[in-house]
């Protein structure tokens, strides 16, 4: 493309500025954590005896241990399950185009730009009923109904783009339809099935409202969740609120910097499906 | 829909029973469609009882008197009309409003601005940095970005910790908890949060532009502004419908910030719908009016989206 220097130049300029605000935030919130505790920390400010022990103590205060195995066992009961029936459910829209199915696929439509504060009242009230209040089932079980509409739709998208042909030819090889899907349809469909999993990961792991609402115990708690508490116990000690944030970040920190090509295509074609 | 039906399972079943042409093709397809819908049925089930049947139940609640614990009273759409009538419901919606120019005007617009100026960013090492930086507040929970935006924002804060370096100490406050300032400063946080995401989606977009658009434009002597608005905008209008649809549900729908930075303080200065409905539901036990709260909210996110979508899709062909 011709560009001339100037624009370029000034194209990156800009980029470079958007970078500093993006990551200010971040540095902020490391230079207060590793001011001594007790003091009133201010803007940025980097302390001459960093007290990295503040992590430590943050650790503790968080139960962060607790809150890892909460997190991770309520993002097993959600996005593994969610995975494979919306799968299931592309493949049966998109492949298999069931009679009926475009009335079916409308309805999973109408969920696409559902907030969750309009079904969460009514879900509590299940939830009581079901006497799951307060345990993990209270936030996995509502999450892998709610992301079905993005998730069916994503999987539909990519089935309808399958050439029926192959179905068919796995057919006529005498392979029954749960074969054809095992073998032939979710190892082609393996990118697509990447894709919804991190995002189902990220999402879950991020998820908030229904935490709050619908789980007392921050133990029981997503990530997210669990640091809404933290903040509401340890929110005049800025020092150790800061420490403690940046902890319960850096498992997704971790886990976004390993697989980061894959979490960007993935946020990419979301948004864009979506 | 009827090709499909035709050609869905061919070979297999024939060889096995074949007495007329059309039994066996009305068996195969009662047979297919039945093993379909097989497939289709557990994410419906989820779908039904996890979201289908608590919306039912929300359009339910709208019409009743609930404290969530005695009985019912029917009240017809009474609750409809407090939403449309009491002063401090119709500013919360407000307020929504107002967040969509933080959370969506301001992304777009300088995404925009980026994107027509980077065009594309490298491919190599400083173009996956750029990438990787930029998605970072899409990746971390609101809830952290609420904490360190309230944290940067605070009295001793960085941002007036900037203010009094450049001599403008003046203006320093407590931007979360002034009364002027508090709303706008939730937007920025939004606008934080999603700026990125809708710098790389348009630059993105940018990147498929056919650069000979360009040499047309610069030879017919357009500059940058002509070529902005005849070049640019058109083809990014995909893009630009993605970011409006994901930024305004955003805003419309926002939670998670505001809950943490503000709780919708002061005064009722950052309270939005989707805190009122918690409040109302959870604190005041008004059941009903945070149902009828939630069903305005979920059809103005609709009436905000579905034109975009529209507008976006449609005069693209």
């Amino acid at each position: 493309m011709n560009l001339s220097r100037r624009e370029q130049l000034t194209g990156r300029v800009f980029l470079i500025a958007l970078i500093v605000v993006t990551l200010l935030p971040f540095v902020s919130m490391l230079s207060a954590a590793l001011q001594p505790r007790g003091t009133v920390p201010s803007g940025l400010d980097w302390p001459s005896d960093p007290q990295w022990g503040n992590f430590a103590d943050a650790f503790t205060a968080a139960n962060m241990g607790a809150l890892l195995r909460s997190s991770l066992l309520i993002v097993a009961g959600v996005v593994p399950v969610s995975v494979l029936i919306a799968t299931m459910a592309g493949f049966g829209l998109g492949q298999l185009r069931v009679p009926g199915g475009r009335l079916v696929f409308g309805l999973f439509l109408l969920g696409l730009t559902l907030p969750f504060e309009a079904v969460v009242t009514p879900l509590y009230y299940q939830m009581q009923d079901l006497g799951l209040l307060n345990t993990r089932w209270a936030i996995i079980l509502p999450l892998i109904g709610l992301y079905m509409p993005f998730a069916v739709f994503w999987m539909r998208a990519h089935f309808t783009n399958v050439p029926v042909e192959l179905s068919e030819a796995a057919r006529v090889d005498g392979s029954s339809t749960w074969q054809l899907f095992w073998r032939v349809q979710v190892p082609l469909a393996r990118p697509a099935i990447a894709s919804l999993t991190i995002l189902m990961f990220l999402w879950t792991w991020n998820q908030f409202l229904l935490a709050i609402v619908l789980v007392d115990d921050a133990t029981k708690r997503t990530m997210a969740g669990a640091l809404g508490a933290f903040q509401g116990q340890w929110g005049t000690d800025l020092v150790l609120l800061c420490a403690g944030s940046l902890l319960i970040l850096t498992p997704t920190l971790i886990v976004f910097l390993i697989f980061q090509r894959q979490f960007i295509k993935a946020l990419i074609q979301g948004s864009v499906k979506g | 829909m009827t090709s499909a039906l035709g050609s869905a399972p061919t070979g297999h079943d024939d060889r096995r029973a074949r007495p007329t042409p059309t039994r066996a093709h009305r068996f195969r397809w009662a047979r297919a469609a039945g093993t379909g819908w097989l497939y289709v049925l557990p994410a419906l089930v989820m779908y039904a009882v996890f979201v289908l049947r608590p919306l039912v139940l929300t359009l339910q609640y709208s019409l009743y008197d609930w404290n969530g614990i005695g009985v019912a009273r029917w009240v017809g759409l009474d609750n409809y009309l407090t939403v449309f009538t009491d002063s401090d419901l119709l500013k919360i919606i407000g307020n929504a409003m107002v967040l969509i120019v933080f959370f969506s005007f301001i992304p777009v617009a300088l995404g925009l601005l980026v994107a027509s100026m980077v065009r594309r960013i490298t491919t190599g090492a400083f173009g996956t940095v750029v990438r990787t930086i930029l998605f970072l507040p899409q990746v971390i929970p609101l809830v952290a970005a609420g904490i360190a935006w309230s944290w940067l924002l605070s009295s001793n804060g960085l941002v007036n910790q900037a203010l009094r370096a450049v001599g403008l100490g003046g203006v320093a406050r407590a931007w979360l908890g002034d009364f002027d300032t508090a709303l706008p400063a939730v937007g920025v946080i939004g606008a934080w949060v999603l700026l990125g995401l809708c710098t790389i989606l348009l630059v993105t977009g940018m990147s498929k532009i056919d650069p000979a658009l360009y040499e047309a434009a610069r030879l017919d002597g357009a500059g940058p502004v002509r070529e902005f608005l005849a070049v640019t905008l058109p083809s990014l209008r995909q893009e630009i419908g993605v970011c409006l649809t994901v930024t305004i549900i955003a805003a419309l729908a926002s939670f998670d910030i505001v809950y943490i930075s503000t709780s919708g303080g002061p005064g009722l200065q950052t309270t939005v719908p989707g805190l009122e409905i918690y409040r109302l539901a959870f604190s005041q036990r008004q059941v009903g009016l945070a149902s009828a709260l939630a069903v305005v909210l979920m059809l103005l996110v609709l009436a905000c989206v579905l034109p975009i979508q529209r507008l976006s899709r449609g005069e693209k062909q």
